[in-house]
This record gives structure tokens, sequence and C-alpha cells, in this order.
């Protein structure tokens, strides 16, 4: 039984060591991306290149899934407004709702899943089929030319996929309540309008996006680049982008809202 | 590594080749390599001369890549000095290193193309990235070397558009995108039909002459590398065992090479893998008679 029990608080003490090294070893990696970012400076066709591919390529699922969720928004919350006589709030509450917390979080899980997985799998592949390697005996730096690009791309697409997240779902919460359930065109707006606080609430939800971009990128060409080169270690990392950035974006949410709506 | 066969006692490298110019282009001295307590390279002594096609030659897991990779100083030797052209590669400083580099190509084993970029832009790609060269040139020259290689015509195509010999020649012709003075072949011959496996193996030879280069091809292509080398080296759990012309190597006595160069099934290199008694395994030890 004693022995059991030192096992398991080896194993776990083991899996700690073996976290926090792994957590240094991706941090080293992205102070190697960062200071070999000057390459997209002088090149930003290299970043554009993969803007397209990350962020454009995520317009129809970011797009489509912003609609949605400022549609449920509006029908859950028009029944709830309802109860109390201020239907009229529904502007507000869907877009306070979307641009806090829905849009960044949901257009960041979303970005994770679309872009992330791929661009993981894509640097994983490059590794496995000696690509990487190529690349360095031509010299050229692979984090420069492969992962310092891809990095920037997922930093700069995610605030904007969220912007328009954002903005198609307040359009979604319109459709539903303004046109399908008759709330007052005029108080939609206007009382959005009044209650919206731009640094307050746009900017902190640009601020949190951001940081869930850096997160994903920062994730996805690390799990990439870390990926063991046989087709069940490409796999492996691709799950691993998701799972990670998913928790990721998830805590940070909370540290996030924690520091930025606490007298709110 | 701790069940290496006795190594007898090699002869020298003929004087009368490293005699053509002073310095060999790529030396190796006494160099160890190994992951932790895993050797993969124990005291290699190696010479490649100027303008030669050598080959390195050994089966599967004998340290051949790795010791590409210690030239293209990818790694670092344990013990030991690897010198190429003149220069101590494990003492460089990156800068330095990448400007050797540029004047190294290496085919990869399967290529290793970009397979986001088409066949013209693979090829392209280290003038783009290691040149100032306009693009009007850098468009002769890819075509210059595509036609090198009789691919001039499949310029726009994609890799996955590819046969595997053709990507092979599109790697080579990236390879000697910005002529370099060693190049590297890392397995060449490995999957090809025969018709490719001849094509590479003329471009191997003909390209050698036509730079002006060193060659090094890592293979275990008995055959194919026979008809194009200047001299060989066998290697065997990283050491190197036998060394000489093609002729003076098919000729050796040693037991691995004699194994190696004439396919036995079993000598040097048994054809069981060691494990337990087979008759106790079975459970028959005490049934004799």
């Amino acid at each position: 039984m004693i022995d059991r029990g030192l096992l398991t608080v080896r194993g776990a003490g083991r899996s700690t060591i073996d976290g926090v090294l792994r957590l240094g070893y991706a941090t080293r990696f992205l102070w190697l991306t960062l200071t070999h970012s000057l390459t997209c400076l002088q090149r930003p066709r290299l970043v554009v290149r993969e803007i397209y591919f990350s962020g454009v390529l995520s317009l129809v699922i970011v797009l489509v899934s912003g609609l949605f969720v400022g549609m449920v928004l509006a029908l859950q919350g028009y029944q709830t407004l309802r109860t109390y006589g201020s239907e009229s709030a529904l502007g507000v509450l869907v877009a306070l709702s979307l641009l806090r917390e829905l849009g960044p979080v949901i257009s960041a899980l979303l970005f994770a899943s679309r872009a992330g997985s791929a661009v993981t799998a894509e640097i994983g592949l490059m590794k496995a089929t000696e690509q990487l390697r190529a690349m360095e005996m031509m010299a050229v730096d692979p984090v420069a030319r492969v992962i310092a690009p891809r990095f920037w791309a997922g930093v700069l697409s995610l605030p904007v996929l969220s912007a328009m997240f954002t903005a198609i779902g307040i359009y979604g919460g319109y459709l539903i309540g303004v046109v399908l359930l008759g709330v007052d065109e005029g108080s939609f707006w206007s009382q959005m309008q009044n209650s919206v606080d731009f640094r307050e609430d746009v900017v902190n939800g640009m601020i949190k996006s951001l940081v869930f971009g850096v997160a994903v990128a920062w994730i996805a060409v690390f799990e990439g680049y870390d990926a063991p080169p046989t087709a069940e270690g490409v796999s492996g990392a691709t799950t691993r982008t998701v799972v990670t950035s998913a928790l990721a974006i998830l805590f940070l949410d909370y540290i996030l809202t924690s520091l930025m709506f606490r007298g709110a | 590594m701790s069940s290496a066969p006795p190594v007898p006692s090699l002869p020298p490298a003929p004087a009368a080749r490293a005699a053509a110019h002073a310095e060999p282009l790529v030396a190796f001295r006494g160099v160890s390599f190994g992951y932790g307590r895993r050797m993969i390279l124990e005291g290699l002594d190696l010479e490649v001369p100027r303008g030669q096609v050598v080959s390195i030659m050994g089966g599967s897991g004998c340290g051949k890549t790795t010791l590409l990779r210690l030239i293209g100083g990818a790694v670092k030797a344990s013990s030991g000095s690897v010198r190429v052209a003149g220069q101590a590669v494990e003492t460089l400083r990156r800068d330095d290193l990448y400007r050797l580099r540029r004047r190294m190509g290496m085919l990869f084993q399967f290529g290793a193309l970009f397979t986001d970029l088409s066949v013209f832009d693979n090829v392209a790609f280290p003038m783009r990235e290691r040149t100032d060269l306009p693009e009007p040139v850098i468009r002769d020259l890819v075509l210059l070397k595509l036609h090198a290689v009789g691919l001039r015509g499949a310029a726009r195509l994609m890799p996955n558009e590819l046969s595997g010999g053709m990507a092979r020649r599109v790697a080579l012709a990236r390879a000697i995108a910005l002529d370099p003075e060693l190049i590297m072949y890392d397995e060449p011959f490995t999957g090809l039909d025969p018709i490719s496996l001849a094509v590479i193996s003329n471009l191997i030879r003909t390209l050698n002459v036509a730079l002006g280069a060193t060659s090094i091809v890592v293979t275990h292509d008995v055959r194919e590398s026979m008809r194009i080398l200047d001299y060989c080296y066998l290697m065997a759990e990283g050491r190197i065992v036998a060394r000489g012309t093609p002729d003076e190597i098919l000729a050796s006595d040693q037991p691995y090479a004699r194994q190696f160069f004439h396919g036995g099934i079993d000598g040097a290199v048994p054809f069981h893998y060691p494990g337990a008694d087979y008759r106790t395994e079975l459970g028959l030890a005490g049934h004799d008679r």
C-alpha cells in the first residue's frame, strides 16, 4: 500500500517536472521565434501569405458560428428579459456578451481547431519529410522562414476574426430580436450604444483576443516543431495543439476577466 | 556498439589520390559521435579528396547519414575533428557555418521538396533566399538547372504531381542551384525504378564533372554506386571496416566487406538476431534423442 502511494507521488512528481521542463523549452522556443522575427518585417509578404491560410480560410467557420451564436443569444435572452419586461435591453445583452466573452473565446477556440491544428500538422509534416532540415542545409533558418511568419500570422489574424465574429453575432441577434421577435429597433440599437463602453468593453475584448492569438499561435508552432517526425507523432501533436489551446484559452480568459471586469 | 566485430588494421587511403590536391575537401580525424551513452560513430578517420565521387556504404543504421549531418554541422562531434574546406566545422559560429553551408548542396533520401512550392519555385528557393539576383536571372538559372536534370518541361508542376525519380531529380537541381563545391547524397537510389536509378547515377557522375564539384554518396546500393564512384568507404557499427577503389574493395577479404558486397545471408552479420537458445525457448532442451 505504501509502495503504491510512493509510486503515485513519484509519478506525479515526474509529470510535474516534465511539464515544467516542457514549458521552459516552449518559452525558449517562443524567445527564439521573437528574436528571429526580423525576416517578417523585412519580407511582410511571408506573413501576408500565412494570414491568408490561417485567417482568411478561417473566415467561413468564424462568420457562420458568430451568426448562430448571436441568434441563440437573442433567443435565450429574449425569453429571460421578457419575464421582467426588459426586452428593449436585448441589444445590450447580446453586444456585451459577445464583446466581452463569447466573441474572443469562441473565435479563439474555432481558430485553434481550424488554423492552429493545420499549422501544427504542416510544420510537423515539413519536419517529418526533412523539409526543415533541407532548409537548414541551404543556410536558411527555418525558425525565421517558417515558424516566425506563421506565429505572427496567428497573432494578427485572431483579433480581426474575433471582431468579425462579434459584429456578425450582433447582426444575428438583431435578426432574431428585431426582425423575428419584434423588439423595437430603435431601443435595440440605442440602448446598445449607450451601454457599451469603447475602452471598457471593445478594447478589453480586443486585448483578450490578442492574448489568445499569442497563446494559440505559440502552442501551434511549438507543437509542430517539437513533433516526433512520424505519422503518429504529427497526429499526436495536432491533437495536443487543440486540447492545450482550448485549456489555455479558458484559463487565460478567467485570469483576464478577473483583471479587467472586477468592478464592472 | 558493444558487440562490434573486431576491426582489422586497414591500409591507408592511396597516397596518389590524396596527392592530387594538398588538402582534401572533407577530412574526419578520430571522430566519435553519440547520443548520450549510445555511440553512433567511433574513432572515424576519413578523407574526401577534391573532385572525386566518394561513396560511404554500409547497412542501415551504421551511422552513414550521421556522417553527412556532421559535415553539414547539424550535429557536432563528441570528440575528434571534422574539417570541410579547411575549416573545423565543430568550432564554427552560426554565421560562419551558414556561410560554409552555402558551398554545399544536399540531396535528401526522398528529395525533401517543399510541398507548397512548384518545381520551379523549389529550385529558385535557395537563389531567392541566399542571393540578390534579379528575378529574370533567377528564371534563366532555374531553367538551366532543370534542363541539366532533364525536367525543364516540368517547371510548373507541383511536387505531388511528380514520380519518385522526378522528385529526386528536382531535388538534385535544387541541390546544385548555387553551384556547390560539395554535393552530398543521402541514399539517392532508394525506391527508384531501374530507369530512374540509371538517370540519377549518371547525373551524379556528370554533374560532379560539369560543376567541378566533389560528391559524397551515402548508400547501400552496391551495383549502382560501383559504376560511378572513385573511392569507397565501408562502414559497420560506426566504424570504417574497409576502404578502397571499387576494384580493391570488391576484392577485400574483410569478413563484413565480403558479406556486404556479395550479399551473404549469414556471416559477420548473423542471420539470427541474438536471443535465448532456440531449443530452450521451444521447451525442447530435455528432449534430445
